[in-house]
């Protein structure tokens, strides 16, 4: 998995900036794409492309348990979200539906990444190669039922 | 050597025992949508059926219920439309438990979670909201979950959790005047950070737990949710017992925990050294003593939502405008409309319209800025909500102060952010 980095250097993202609740009536995936992190970057729309990854600090997802917030991301391009940690919901909805990769990084490897960085990432081996400076580092493992799901490709797909 | 949410979790998943960390399927109890997450679900059943799942029942549709309460009265054509998807789902699936707006009773629906006794001590509760923490404080394990998963339950009856480790919350003695709940909770996510309870559950005991009614304790578990917590709970006791009595229900499996349960960490607070506290923009733990912050000129007070508009909430707000007015746009909208009913009986209303406050119907309204007076660019509001994230109630350049309903209405007296204490 290969594509470049959108930074956040926040904590706390929370569900209400990833997507504004004004938009929660909308089911249309691709309508939502469009207001994508509205309420943190107004810019996020044009400036994210296919295969992008968002870089952000702890706590990213939190609030609301709108599905909407993976699904935006999701599609707008977005394949992981690279955080030191994540709100629960958040992170369930993002496997469960199979709409992105959360990935726990540590503070050396949040700090090193920016904006615009080139990464390659393998989950099978918990890499991340930043192919921009050169460098590695260590995601967090996936616990063995949350790989299992993104194995599946999502929690329909799992069978216990 | 259990608490007690893994004790309900234990005889969900058919074990002898789970420990933390343990992942394990359990059976559900309940499952609650709204006009949100209900739509949310039927994409989810759309796109697995455009896969080739056939898709014609649910796993038990008496387990199943419904609520309209984001984007009631129809905000526009889409809310509108999605209220009419809601009611085709229900009528496809045969789910008899629909409380419709504007048909007998309806409202928030983590308030009629409890209002309506939807869910019992012992069970484990799910829906497609993050505040489902909320009803834990009838005894049950209360979690919020997406779309996909609500669709997962409503098929198959159960979902994965990781059992949590259990934070517990010992209040000693008797909240003071003028101090409530929601100051309680306040401190508590000023305490340990709005992540400081991440995957974990809240739970509450001690003396002064057993004192505070159920209304109070509801306000608790609700905002356990903006600590990051997968669920808060407290021990059914004879309060609980009562409140379920009088909506007429006698039969459920308690569960209680072990005398000797464990708990991750166990926090003591003194009621007596608690205080009128509000949460700055635009964080739930960005706390500060009310009367810090009397010089914040307000332009509006909002009295809404599951968190601050239960019957006990606008009792309260009434101890403050009874026989004084208004200085600032202020709204009180029942979480639901038996709580509107009964402050009509009780001669809230009339306190209330006396004051100058508008009264609206029962909705999620401005708490999640869907409608029903969001706020401008710069306005600034005092909410007996719970989250003031950045555009939570409207402009993203809005800003909102969390309070308790004492403070919030005291608030409204002056204009001017006011500890009740203070009111002259």
């Amino acid at each position: 998995m290969k594509g470049s980095v959108i930074k956040y250097e926040k904590d706390n993202i929370d569900t209400d900036v990833i997507l504004p609740g004004p938009y929660l009536k909308i089911h249309d995936y691709n309508e939502l794409a469009k207001h994508a992190m509205e309420g943190l970057d107004k810019d996020f729309h044009k400036k994210v492309k296919p295969g992008d990854f968002i870089v952000a600090g702890k706590n990213f997802g939190c609030g609301s348990s709108r599905e909407h917030a993976p699904i935006a991301l999701s599609c707008s391009g977005i394949k992981a979200v690279l955080a030191l940690s994540f709100a629960r919901i958040f992170y369930r909805n993002a496997v469960d539906g199979a709409f992105l990769l959360p990935i726990e990084i540590d503070e050396n490897a949040f700090r090193d990444i920016s904006n615009g960085d080139s990464l390659e990432i393998d989950t099978s081996e918990n890499e991340i190669k930043n192919l921009t400076k050169n460098k590695s580092y260590k995601m967090k493992p996936f616990p063995e039922l949350i790989g299992k799901i993104i194995a599946a490709g999502g929690l329909f797909n799992y069978k216990p | 050597m259990l608490n007690i949410t893994e004790k309900i979790l234990a005889r969900a998943s058919g074990r002898p025992k789970v420990s933390p960390d343990d992942v394990v399927f359990v059976n559900v109890d309940k499952v609650m949508v709204h006009d949100v997450s209900g739509p949310g679900v039927m994409a989810v059943f759309e796109k697995l059926e455009k896969g080739g799942m056939k898709i014609d029942r649910l796993w038990d549709p008496d387990k199943v219920w419904v609520a309209e309460d984001h984007f009631v009265p129809a905000a526009d054509k889409i809310s509108a439309q999605n209220v009419v998807l809601l009611t085709n789902f229900t009528r496809q699936f045969g789910i008899k438990k629909h409380f419709k707006y504007g048909m007998g009773q309806y409202g928030i629906c983590h308030t009629l979670s409890h209002e309506e006794a939807m869910v019992l001590p012992g069970e484990v509760y799910v829906g497609g909201d993050s505040h489902t923490n909320t009803t834990g404080a009838l005894g049950a394990f209360a979690a919020g979950l997406g779309h996909t998963d609500v669709a997962y339950v409503m098929l198959n009856g159960k979902i994965w959790f990781k059992v949590p480790e259990t934070l517990y919350f010992k209040l000693n003695g008797k909240l003071p005047d003028y101090v409530m709940a929601k100051d309680f909770i306040l401190k508590i996510i000023g305490d340990i950070g709005t992540d400081g309870a991440t995957y974990k559950t809240m739970q509450f005991g001690g003396a002064g737990i057993s004192e505070m009614s159920v209304e109070e304790r509801l306000t608790l578990t609700n905002m356990t949710t903006e600590a990051g917590a997968k669920s808060g709970i407290i021990e059914p006791d004879q309060k609980i017992r009562d409140y379920l009595a009088a909506r007429g229900v006698t039969k459920y499996n308690e569960v209680h925990g072990d005398d000797d349960a464990q708990y991750e960490q166990v926090y003591e607070y003194n009621a007596s050294e608690l205080e009128p506290i509000v949460a700055k923009p635009f964080s739930p733990e960005n706390i500060v003593a009310a009367r810090e912050l009397s010089s914040i000129d307000l332009d509006k007070a909002y009295i809404g939502s599951c968190t601050g508009a239960k019957l006990e909430d606008l009792r309260a707000v009434a101890k403050i405008l009874k026989g004084r007015t208004v200085k600032i746009r202020t709204e009180i909208l029942p979480a639901a409309i038996s709580i509107f009913r009964k402050a009509m009986d009780e001669g809230l209303l009339k306190i209330f319209m006396d004051a100058g406050v508008v009264v609206g119907p029962p909705t999620c309204g401005a708490c999640c800025g869907a409608h029903m007076g969001v706020l401008a660019k710069d306005e600034v509001c005092i909410s007996t909500t719970n989250r003031n994230f950045p555009g939570r109630m409207g402009h993203i350049e809005s800003k909102t102060y969390l309070a308790s309903p004492l403070v919030t209405a005291a608030s409204a007296v002056t204009g001017k952010i006011t500890d009740p204490r203070d009111l002259k």
